[in-house]
């Protein structure tokens, strides 16, 4: 690890100040990620500006149903809260199924959108990666890949810079995604408020940005609106726990009179964002809510599919899981859930 | 930088401590508290759980700056006056202790559980600990473990 | 041996848990050495094979807290004879990815580790030759397997007896490299004192590391002492020296005061060693009745190209099932890869992982319950030594296990059984490991009072040899155990091999026993049986192998019954329930005993579902070298399991009666996973680990 600084600041506003001043410097919540990576020699800021309990630990609620989960809220009180628990529960149950007891306690959800990739070369400096060192190529693409992205990558050639197959490891945030949530930032400019679909971005030409945030920018509370239907959250993985996801689903499905009227669907461990399917949400609207449609719906979606050598196997895993989570919720009164 | 910390609650003050270090080193290298295991680095392995402001965390992960005016209890403060906590003594009556490596990120996590939830079922048990890897025992004996640490603090 | 049967067997609390329970057990980096301690960093090679072309340590030099930072071309050199990857920092030759090109000694490790990132090392580099194949056509037959087995045994006409059998199976298995990853990383702290070395080490036996540091150093056995009296876990790859040992004493030299090197979990994967990946091709030949008529195994597998290790893994095939013509046959591709090593039952993991999947699938063939299949091979004699047994007790572990599990009526038909959407199957497979003992030396001393001073030079890296031997020299003395002091883990106590193979307590234990009898002995004879006040110490030796083990073909022996539920959408794989039986002689503490046996088949579990470590054959490194990526089971991975053993003894092995219980418990279980992945989905996978991605790679999904 290299020699850097570490600064608290007296409030947001100062935080963000001193960030704007440091182009090389970081904010640092739980730390859970970003230490790691420095010890790793992947992160090499020279200033970290302590933010985790800067930003607010408060859950408000919104006058629509809603919550504003501050940036500070760890992962850990997020998923334990009450409201959490029963309007949204695909986030209470993405909260948990991420990581482990400790992480989550320190973890913030601010950070937690902002976790970088676990692709072991981009964790592998000796190794080359665009995200990491732009332009060093992308080991993944024919190389280890199983758990990589089967949608959106950007696939040139090992050696074109803007390769890259990875996905993106958060839970939270594909629940996030699912639930339309609003990020709001505070930079060196002010204030602004980023639709969650338009945070992550796909690696396109430069594999080394995550997000559209700014430098300087600050994660400084999350929106989700009010719901209104059952969700839940689904991941497979290669262990029991404590284990990236091979494939999630976060899913929130509204059925009347044996009709889906309303639905939203997010694919984790598939992309270099959480992946909203929206093609499938599309399909899905006033089909009945049978396994037919549903399996139509995830085709339609899957269609765009581009997997590697050896993780084809992703596209049948989200097509069955995706068809199983929205059967669940299917299977349960809407009318009654929400009374 | 200055290190400013209250552990097993005594204050303890360190010095030119360097920004890169992590509140595990600190313990460990500089407050000559080794019990807190260092084994990945990474947040792992859980072997470096300790409590910070009453939270178990992976002290792998913390850094030093961010332990500055907390509170922070590792497994030398479970015992008091000498005596093992009911957890400890449950692990070493259950037999799940083996090589000992995982062992005092295990009791940390194990106490905290039973500080929350009295009487955790088993599935609270596995999930509970599960930040915390052993690859001695197979982790049936540390749920004995836990188990018999409920049984005997339900006792009056 | 009526003094033997008080304290053995009982289930005694490990004296060594209150220290480990409250942190303050002194593992290796945590010895006090007397003096300000050093720290040492290591710069790996990023290539395979090669030779370094430029290595600049100027930098690193510069930098406030770096004592020295050692490379080829400044190192002390070492003595000639050390073997494999202990000749550290000796030349520019680069043999493997994660060799050791310099080291960084610093004030702090934090000092030490950004010091090496500071080093530019650039390489004359040959592409990497690391991929196992069956087809290659450098694989070769070495002269020996690790353990002193033959390379190969052939028995009758192997190749008719296949051609001319009614049922026949032809498959094969493969296992992938795997890491130790015992939760404490490798740590020598090393202090020299003149020309006296002390190290004090995480290893699996002093006397195991002091003859390489005698070599390396030039020193006498005299001048060495190594201590390591708290291990956190080993798994083999604590068994022998490795380049920590020889960089700590090395630069603890050059800077003149303690330095102490404690891996990174990443540097575990290159340097201390690994299981081999294995390719093994399975066939069995057997009658309409399931009686077997040939059995062939043959194994490929890797080794270095600096080190040969040859990984016994047909040797199981060797003992545990009778047939009339019969081969096992090894061989090696010599590989741009670290120096494999001994990984928890090496040879018997991977091999009965093969042979124990053939017998189902053989079963299968068959239309015959795979219980019942094993009970029609079981072997009068050994089959190939064609020796009687010591004792062997395989039929009775498949039939109580078989009885405790739930066994009778089970639907021989796969993929029928389902609880939601679980697919649910069980399955079965045997253990078995080798029985053995080495040479041991004791000293027992008594003081007037009767309290007993036992010295020999074990080592408990967790499994419970310290109070396992504590009860055996209470027994032996006839004594209780809190008049009884053990001191184990110290080069300058008697002499002991290593804790390996098994063979722990048979050796260290028997030492023990020889070495107290000539106490009472004495003290009857010459002291009308009371310790006299100025106290008595005698010394023993235990030669070796049991004068038995000529003439008898010794084994421990085991039955894993396992449950196995297969998520239908996801291929995600439980283990919820298993039931392990064992045929282990004499158990010495019930509660170490079952907890080590646990352990074994867990980390067969663990084996079955998640371990491997995944080699990127252009760049040729492990990718996943963490804890992160290289799976463990975690705690929701590892379901009921039910373990016993047989009230058995064996007093042809040791007069303990005991065979060994380290092992045993990993032998077979990953086939027992298998074979019920099998019964519970109709899909055979034959290359571990069984992650979800091969459930639609079988399905022919993906």
């Amino acid at each position: 690890m290299r020699e850097f600084r570490y600064e608290r600041a007296a409030d947001p506003a100062a935080a963000v100040a001193l960030l704007a001043a440091a182009p090389d410097g970081a904010f640092l919540g739980g730390g859970t990620n970003l230490v790691d990576l420095m010890k790793l020699g992947v992160a090499t800021p020279d200033v970290l500006v302590d933010v985790r309990e800067l930003t607010s630990r408060e859950v408000a609620d919104l006058p629509d149903g809603g919550l504003r989960i501050g940036a500070g809220v760890p992962n850990a009180d997020l998923a334990a809260d009450r409201r959490v628990r029963e309007r949204f529960p695909v986030l209470a149950q993405a909260l948990l199924a991420g990581a482990s007891g400790q992480l989550r306690n320190r973890a913030t959800t601010g950070g937690n959108l902002l976790q970088r990739t676990r692709c072991g070369y981009f964790t592998d400096v000796t190794k080359p990666c665009n995200k990491r060192s732009p332009g060093s190529g992308c080991g993944a693409l024919e190389g280890v890949h199983r758990n990589h992205a089967i949608l959106g990558q950007t696939i040139a050639g090992s050696d074109d810079p803007a390769t890259c197959v990875t996905t993106h490891p958060s839970d939270m945030a594909v629940a996030m995604v699912a639930l339309d949530a609003v990020v709001r930032v505070l930079g060196p400019d002010g204030e602004r408020e980023i639709p969650i679909a338009e945070l992550h971005r796909l690696p396109g030409s430069d594999p080394s940005r995550d997000t559209t945030l700014r430098h300087g920018e600050l994660v400084t509370a999350i929106d989700v609106p009010a719901l209104g239907m059952p969700s839940r959250y689904r991941k497979v993985r290669d262990r029991a726990s404590f284990a990236f996801a091979l494939v999630s689903v976060a899913a929130a499905l509204d059925v009347r009179d044996g009709v889906v009227r309303d639905v939203r669907l997010a694919l984790g461990g598939v992309a270099h964002k959480p992946w909203r399917a929206s093609a499938a949400e599309y399909v899905l609207r006033g089909m009945p809510a049978t396994e037919a449609s549903f399996a139509a719906a995830v085709e339609s979606e899957l269609e765009a599919a581009t997997p590697l050598r050896d993780n084809a196997f992703k596209v049948p895993m989200a097509r069955n899981v995706v068809v199983r989570t929205l059967l669940d919720l299917a299977g349960r009164d809407t009318e009654r859930e929400l009374a | 930088m200055r290190i400013t910390t209250t552990v097993n609650g005594t204050e303890h003050e360190v010095d030119d401590v360097w920004a890169g270090e992590s509140l595990l080193y600190v313990l460990r290298e500089r407050m000559g508290l080794p019990g807190s295991k260092n084994a990945c680095e990474q947040g792992e392995c859980g072997s470096c759980t300790v409590y910070l402001d009453g939270e178990p965390v992976c002290a792998c992960l913390v850094a030093a700056g961010q332990a500055i005016g907390r509170e922070v209890t590792t497994v030398e403060g479970l015992a008091t006056e000498g005596e093992l906590h009911p957890v400890q003594e449950a692990f070493v009556e259950a037999g799940a202790v083996q090589c000992g490596f995982c062992t005092p990120g295990l009791l940390v996590a194990a106490h905290d559980l039973l500080e929350r939830v009295p009487d955790p079922s088993d599935l609270e048990i596995r999930e509970a600990l599960a930040g915390n890897l052993c690859r001695c025992t197979g982790y049936e004996k540390i749920l004995d473990a836990v188990r018999l640490a409920a049984a005997r603090q339900a006792r009056p | 041996m009526t003094t033997m049967d008080r304290l053995v067997g009982a289930g005694v609390d490990r004296i060594d848990g209150p220290a480990k329970v409250r942190g303050t057990a002194p593992y290796a980096y945590e010895q006090d050495p007397g003096e300000p301690i050093a720290h040492l960093a290591v710069v790996q090679s990023t290539v395979n094979r090669g030779r370094i072309s430029r290595l600049d340590p100027s930098r690193a030099e510069a930098l406030p807290g770096v004592l020295a930072v050692l490379t080829p071309a400044n190192a002390p050199r070492l003595g000639k004879g050390l073997a494999s990857d202990l000749p550290v920092l000796q030349s520019l030759d680069v043999h493997y990815q994660g060799q050791v090109v310099a080291a960084v000694v610093a004030e702090t490790s934090e000092i030490a580790k950004a010091a090496v990132g500071a080093i530019a090392v650039g390489y004359d580099a040959e592409p990497p030759d690391v991929a196992l194949s069956p087809d290659r056509e450098d694989l070769y037959a070495p002269e020996k397997l690790m353990a002193g087995f033959a390379t190969d045994s052939i028995i009758g006409d192997v190749d008719g007896a296949l051609a001319a059998a009614v049922v026949s199976i032809d498959a094969t298995y493969e296992t992938p490299t795997q890491h130790h990853n015992p939760i404490e990383m490798h740590t020598s702290m090393a202090r020299w004192d003149g020309d006296s070395l002390t190290l004090w080490d995480a290893d699996q036996g002093p006397h195991n590391i002091v003859n390489d540091l005698v070599t390396g150093f030039g020193l006498d056995a005299g001048q060495v002492r190594v201590i390591s009296p708290y291990v956190g876990g080993a798994f083999g790859s604590k068994a022998f020296t490795h380049p920590n040992q020889m960089l700590a004493a090395m630069a603890a030299r050059v800077v003149g005061r303690t330095v102490v090197y404690e891996l990174t979990r990443q540097q575990m994967f290159s340097l201390v060693g690994h299981r081999t990946p294995t390719i093994q091709r399975l066939r069995l030949g057997a009658d309409p009745e399931g009686r077997l008529t040939a059995i062939s195994h043959e194994v490929v597998e890797h080794t270095a190209r600096i080190a040969e290790f040859a990984e016994q893994t047909a040797t199981p095939t060797r003992v545990l099932y009778a047939a009339p013509h019969r081969r096992t046959t090894h061989r090696l591709a010599r590989l741009d890869v670290p120096p494999p090593t001994i990984m928890r039952a090496p040879g018997e993991t991977p091999g009965m992982f093969a042979l124990e999947s053939a017998m189902d699938e053989l079963a299968v063939v068959l239309g015959l319950d795979p219980v019942e299949l094993r009970i029609r091979n079981e072997p009068e004699r050994d089959p190939e030594r064609d020796l009687p047994w010591s004792t062997r007790n395989l039929v009775e572990c498949l039939r109580t296990g078989a009885e405790r599990f739930g066994w009778a009526g089970r639907d021989l038909r796969p993929g029928v059984r389902t609880e939601g959407r679980w697919l649910v199957g069980t399955g079965v497979a045997s253990a078995t490991y080798p029985t053995r003992r080495r040479k041991a030396q004791c000293r027992i001393s008594v003081d007037g009072a009767g309290r007993y001073v036992v010295e020999i030079d074990g080592s408990d890296i967790g499994t419970g040899a310290w109070t396992a031997l504590t009860q055996i020299a209470a027994d032996a003395l006839g004594t209780d155990m809190a008049s009884v002091e053990l001191r184990i883990g110290d080069s300058r106590l008697p002499f002991a091999g290593g804790a390996g193979g098994s063979t722990g307590l048979a050796s260290w234990g028997t030492a023990i026993v020889f070495t107290a009898r000539d106490l009472r002995k004495q003290l009857d004879e010459q002291h009308g049986g009371q310790p006299p006040a100025g106290g008595l110490s005698v010394d023993g030796e235990l030669p070796g192998e049991s004068p038995h083990a000529k003439t008898h073909s010794m084994h421990a022996y085991g039955a894993h019954f396992v449950e196995v539920r297969v998520d239908r959408d996801s291929g995600e794989v439980r283990v919820p329930r298993a039931t392990s039986v064992y045929d282990a002689g004499t158990i010495v503490n019930a509660k170490t005993a079952r907890s080590q046996l646990l352990g074994g088949f867990s980390m067969g579990v663990s084996m079955a579902l998640h371990e491997g470590s995944v080699t990127d054959e252009r760049y040729g490194h492990y990718v996943n070298h963490d804890l992160a990526e290289y799976h463990v089971a975690t705690n929701a991975d590892i379901g009921e399991i039910d373990i016993s053993w047989l009230d058995v003894d064996d007093q042809l092995a040791n007069p303990i009666g005991l065979k060994g219980i380290g092992e045993i418990g990993i032998t077979g279980a990953a086939a027992a996973v298998a074979n019920a992945y099998w019964h519970a989905t109709r899909l055979r996978i034959r290359d571990l680990p069984i992650t979800p991605d091969k459930y639609f790679r079988e399905l022919g999904e993906s």
